[in-house]
C-alpha cells in the first residue's frame, strides 16, 4: 500500500514540476459577516454559481445584494453586468452612479444588454470563459424555460473550469432545482440612523435580510446584514435601535434541515430571537 | 413593356421579334396597338428591375470590386489591373457576357477607356473591346444617341445636321460650349476618350481584401470557417507588412447561383490575428437571424478589410494586466459581433449634475480613455444617495405629505401600492442646465425615502411651488438598495 502511495505522491509530484496540475482557482471570499463567514466556511466560493433570488418588491435590494457579492469576490477584475431589456424596463437601469456611490468602480463594469433569457445564457457562458473577469452577474426576470437544471449545470462547470464567479440574480421567480453552489433570498430592511457625528444624514447603510436557502457544501443560515460602501464589505447589523426589531422576518423551525446550525450562528439578531 | 408617362402609355421596352416588327422604345401604346392589334403587354416594375439590377451587381462583384450601377440598365465596371486574371480584356468580356447569358439574360458590353465611351459602345457596337486612347475613332461611326444626352440636345444637334459623334466632335469646342453648355461637351470630351472620370462604386472599396475561388462550391460550415481563417491570416500578412490592423471587417459570401451575402464584424482594437477573426466571424454567423443559406454551395469567398487602422506591433508580454485587457477587449469584440456593438456598454464619467446624464453609457468597442475622473456624491461614511436602478422614464407616484413648503412625502403610491415612508433625506435640488433647452425645464426636489419595509426610494417634485408651476407633480426616478 505504502508502495503505492508513494508512487502516487511521486507523480503528482512530477506533474506539478511540469506545471500541469492546475492550481485549484476555487478560492473563498469573504464577505465580512462573520455569522456567514463562519457558515460558508470562509467564504463565498469563487469560480461557482450563486443565486441570488429577490423577495417580491425588493427587487432592488436584491441587485445590491449582488452587486456587493460581485465587489467582494471580483477582486480589482472587472465584473459584467448582463440584464435583459424588461428587467430594465421594470426595476429600473443600472446606474452607474448608484454604484459609484454603492462602492463599486463604475469603469470596472460592463453592461451587456440583451433582449431574452436565452441571449443571457449565451453570453455568461461566452462570457464566463474569460478568466480576466472576476464576476459575471446575470439577471434574469420570471421563470423562462430555458432556465433549467441544464442550463445551471452547464453554467456551473463553465465557472469552475476558468474561476469566473456567476451570480444569478432572479426576480419574480420561484426558486427550482438547480446546480447552484448557494442560494440566497434577499430583502431589504429598514436601516439604522447612522452614528451621531454625521447630523444632516437621517437614514443608514443598505440593510438586507439575507436568507441563505441552499448550501451544497455546508449548513444553512440566516442573517440581517449592513453593507459598507466605505471598506467594502458586510457588517454584522447591530443589536440596538428599531431598525431590526420590526423587519418582521419569519423563519420556519429548523429541524427539518439538515443543518440545524444555521440559526444558533443568526441567533444574534435580533429579528430572529423570537424564532430561535 | 409599357410605362405611363406624362399622362401617355409609351413603350418602355421591346423585345428583339418586336423589334423586328417595327416597334421600338417610346413609342405611344396606341400606335404600337394600331400596327399589332395582337401585341401582348405587359406593366413595367421599375422597383423590380432596380432589384435585379442590383443582383446582377452583387454578382459582378467578383470580377472587380467597382461596380456602378448605370440606371436603368447598365452596370459598370472599372475592370483595371482586373483583366489579366481572366487572360486579357477580350477574354474578360466574352466570359462575363457567357456567364449572364447563361443565367438567361440578354447582355450587350464593351470595354473602353471611358465610362462614356464604353457605355456608347456596349449600345450600339455589342462586344467591341477598345484599346486605350482609340476611343475618339471607335465612337466616330456612332449615332449622336449614343452619347446618351438629353433629349432637347440629341433632338437640335440633328436638326443641325450633326448626326454622328465625329461629325459633332469637329465642331469647335466654343461653339459646342455656347449653344449647349459645359456639360455636353465633358459628355463628349468623354466619350473620344479626352477626359476620364472615375466610377462612383455601389459599395465604398475595401482597404485590403483576400478572396478563395472554388472549382467545386462549397457548402459545410467548417469549410467555410477554415477558408476565413486562411483569408485571414493572408489579410494579416498584407495588414503586418503595412503596420495596420482591421477595426472593421466584412465577408462576403458569391453563391454559385449568383446570390451575395455580406457580414461584417467590428473589433474595437486594430486586429490582424487570423484566429480572432475566424472567432468573430464564426460567432457572428452564428447569431445570423437569417442564416447563411449555401444554396448550391459558394464559388467565391472574400475576406475585405474596410477600415483600417495603425496599429502596434506588440511583444507578448507576461505583464497579467496587459493580457487581462486583451483578453477583456476580445471578449467584448465577441459579444459585439453576436449582440451588435450597441449593446456592450461601458460607463464613462460625465461632467454635469442631471442624474440621468451624470454617466454614460457608450458602445465599450468605442470607449476612450475618460476624460473626467469619477467622483462620488456622498460623503465618507454615508448612505448611497444615488440609486442603484434608475428608471430611463421617471414614474408619475401619487403623495400625501404635510402641506408645508419642502417637507418630504408621508405615503407614496407608486404601481398601485401605497408605502408608508418612515425615513426621508431631502429635498436635494437640482436645477436643470438651462443652456441646454431651448425651454426652461423645471426644477426638480429630490427626497431620499424608505419605507415600513426598508425600500429605499429616490423621487422628486418637478418645479419650485409658485414660481415655476403651480401644481404638485412627483415621480419616482430611481430605487436604492
Amino acid at each position: 500500500m505504502s508502495d503505492a502511495s508513494s508512487k502516487i505522491e511521486f507523480l503528482r509530484a512530477s506533474l506539478a514540476k511540469a506545471g500541469l496540475e492546475t492550481p485549484d482557482k476555487r478560492s473563498r471570499a469573504p464577505l465580512g459577516h462573520m455569522a456567514a463567514d463562519r457558515t460558508l466556511k470562509g467564504g463565498l466560493q469563487r469560480g461557482a454559481l450563486h443565486e441570488v433570488f429577490a423577495q417580491s418588491s425588493h427587487e432592488t435590494s436584491a441587485t445590491g445584494f449582488a452587486a456587493a457579492l460581485a465587489a467582494r469576490v471580483g477582486g480589482d477584475k472587472h465584473i459584467l453586468w448582463i440584464r435583459t431589456d424588461f428587467s430594465a424596463l421594470e426595476y429600473g437601469e443600472i446606474s452607474a452612479t448608484g454604484l459609484l456611490d454603492f462602492g463599486l468602480d463604475p469603469s470596472r463594469v460592463l453592461l451587456l444588454r440583451v433582449s431574452d433569457a436565452e441571449d443571457a445564457l449565451h453570453a455568461a457562458s461566452d462570457a464566463l470563459c474569460c478568466p480576466a473577469l472576476g464576476t459575471v452577474v446575470i439577471e434574469i426576470p420570471r421563470e423562462p424555460g430555458i432556465l433549467d437544471l441544464v442550463a445551471s449545470r452547464r453554467l456551473t462547470l463553465t465557472c469552475a473550469e476558468s474561476g469566473v464567479t456567476a451570480l444569478l440574480l432572479r426576480f419574480a421567480a420561484k426558486p427550482e432545482a438547480s446546480a447552484a453552489e448557494t442560494r440566497w433570498l434577499v430583502r431589504a430592511a429598514r436601516s439604522l440612523s447612522p452614528q451621531k457625528d454625521i447630523e444632516e444624514e437621517h437614514w443608514g447603510r443598505p440593510v438586507f435580510v439575507a436568507q441563505l436557502l441552499r448550501n451544497r457544501h455546508g449548513p444553512l443560515g440566516h442573517w440581517v446584514m449592513e453593507w459598507n460602501a466605505d471598506d467594502g464589505d458586510f457588517k454584522e447589523f447591530p443589536n440596538t435601535g428599531v431598525g431590526a426589531a420590526d423587519s418582521g422576518i419569519v423563519v420556519s423551525a429548523s429541524c427539518d434541515r439538515p443543518f440545524a446550525a444555521a440559526v444558533e450562528d443568526a441567533g444574534d439578531t435580533a429579528s430572529l430571537r423570537s424564532v430561535a | 413593356m409599357v410605362t405611363k408617362n406624362a399622362n401617355a402609355l409609351r413603350l418602355s421596352a421591346v423585345d428583339r421579334k418586336a423589334t423586328s416588327l417595327g416597334l421600338s422604345a417610346g413609342m405611344p401604346l396606341a400606335n404600337a396597338r394600331a400596327m399589332l392589334p395582337t401585341l401582348k403587354v405587359m406593366t413595367a416594375n421599375e422597383p423590380a428591375d432596380l432589384k435585379l439590377l442590383e443582383r446582377i451587381a452583387d454578382w459582378c462583384d467578383r470580377f472587380s470590386p467597382l461596380v456602378a450601377l448605370d440606371s436603368p440598365r447598365g452596370l459598370l465596371l472599372d475592370i483595371s489591373g482586373a483583366a489579366h486574371l481572366y487572360g486579357g480584356e477580350q477574354a474578360m468580356l466574352d466570359r462575363i457576357r457567357a456567364l449572364l447569358l447563361n443565367q438567361g439574360f440578354a447582355v450587350r458590353g464593351a470595354i473602353a477607356g471611358t465610362i462614356v465611351s464604353a457605355r456608347a459602345l456596349a449600345h450600339y457596337k455589342d462586344g467591341s473591346v477598345v484599346p486605350s486612347g482609340d476611343e475618339a475613332s471607335a465612337t466616330a461611326p456612332l449615332a449622336i444617341e449614343a452619347l446618351n444626352l438629353d433629349p432637347i440636345t440629341t433632338h437640335a444637334l440633328r436638326r443641325a445636321g450633326l448626326k454622328t459623334i465625329g461629325q459633332v466632335a469637329k465642331r469647335k469646342r466654343n461653339e459646342l460650349n455656347a449653344r449647349f453648355g459645359a456639360a455636353m461637351v465633358a459628355t463628349l470630351d468623354s466619350a473620344l476618350g479626352r477626359i476620364e472620370t472615375p466610377i462612383s462604386p455601389r459599395v465604398p472599396i475595401p482597404d485590403y481584401m483576400a478572396e478563395r475561388r472554388f472549382a467545386e462550391p462549397v457548402v459545410t460550415e467548417a469549410i467555410i470557417l477554415e477558408t476565413l481563417q486562411s483569408l485571414a491570416s493572408s489579410l494579416g500578412e498584407i495588414l503586418t507588412d503595412r503596420g495596420e490592423g482591421a477595426r472593421r471587417l466584412e465577408a462576403a459570401f458569391f453563391r454559385s447561383d449568383g446570390a451575395v451575402s455580406r457580414i461584417a464584424i467590428e473589433t474595437g482594437h486594430p486586429t490582424r490575428d487570423a484566429a480572432i477573426i475566424k472567432r468573430l466571424l464564426g460567432e457572428k454567423l452564428d447569431a445570423l437571424a437569417d442564416p447563411l443559406d449555401p444554396g448550391f454551395g459558394f464559388d467565391l469567398i472574400r475576406l475585405c478589410a474596410t477600415r483600417a487602422e495603425r496599429a502596434q506591433a506588440s511583444a507578448i508580454d507576461f505583464d497579467t494586466r496587459e493580457n487581462e485587457k486583451r483578453e477583456i477587449a476580445f471578449l467584448i469584440d465577441r459579444l459585439a459581433a453576436r449582440f451588435g456593438s450597441h449593446r456592450i456598454l461601458s460607463f464613462q464619467a460625465n461632467d454635469t449634475h442631471i442624474p440621468e446624464a451624470a454617466a454614460l453609457a457608450v458602445p465599450a468597442q468605442y470607449a476612450e480613455f475618460p476624460r473626467i475622473s469619477w467622483q462620488a456624491t456622498r460623503n465618507g461614511g454615508e448612505a448611497p444617495r444615488r440609486p442603484l436602478r434608475l428608471f430611463e422614464r421617471p414614474e408619475p407616484v401619487k403623495v400625501v405629505r404635510v402641506d408645508l413648503p419642502d417637507s418630504p412625502p408621508a405615503q407614496l403610491r407608486s404601481r398601485r401600492v401605497w408605502h408608508e415612508t418612515v425615513l426621508a433625506e431631502g429635498p436635494e435640488r437640482i436645477a436643470m442646465e438651462w443652456w441646454r433647452h431651448q425651454r426652461a425645464q423645471p426644477t426638480r426636489d429630490y427626497f431620499r425615502v424608505e419605507d415600513e419595509e426598508g425600500r429605499r426610494f429616490w423621487l422628486y417634485r418637478e418645479g419650485i411651488e409658485g414660481r415655476e408651476t403651480c401644481q404638485e407633480s412627483w415621480f419616482m426616478h430611481g430605487a436604492f438598495a
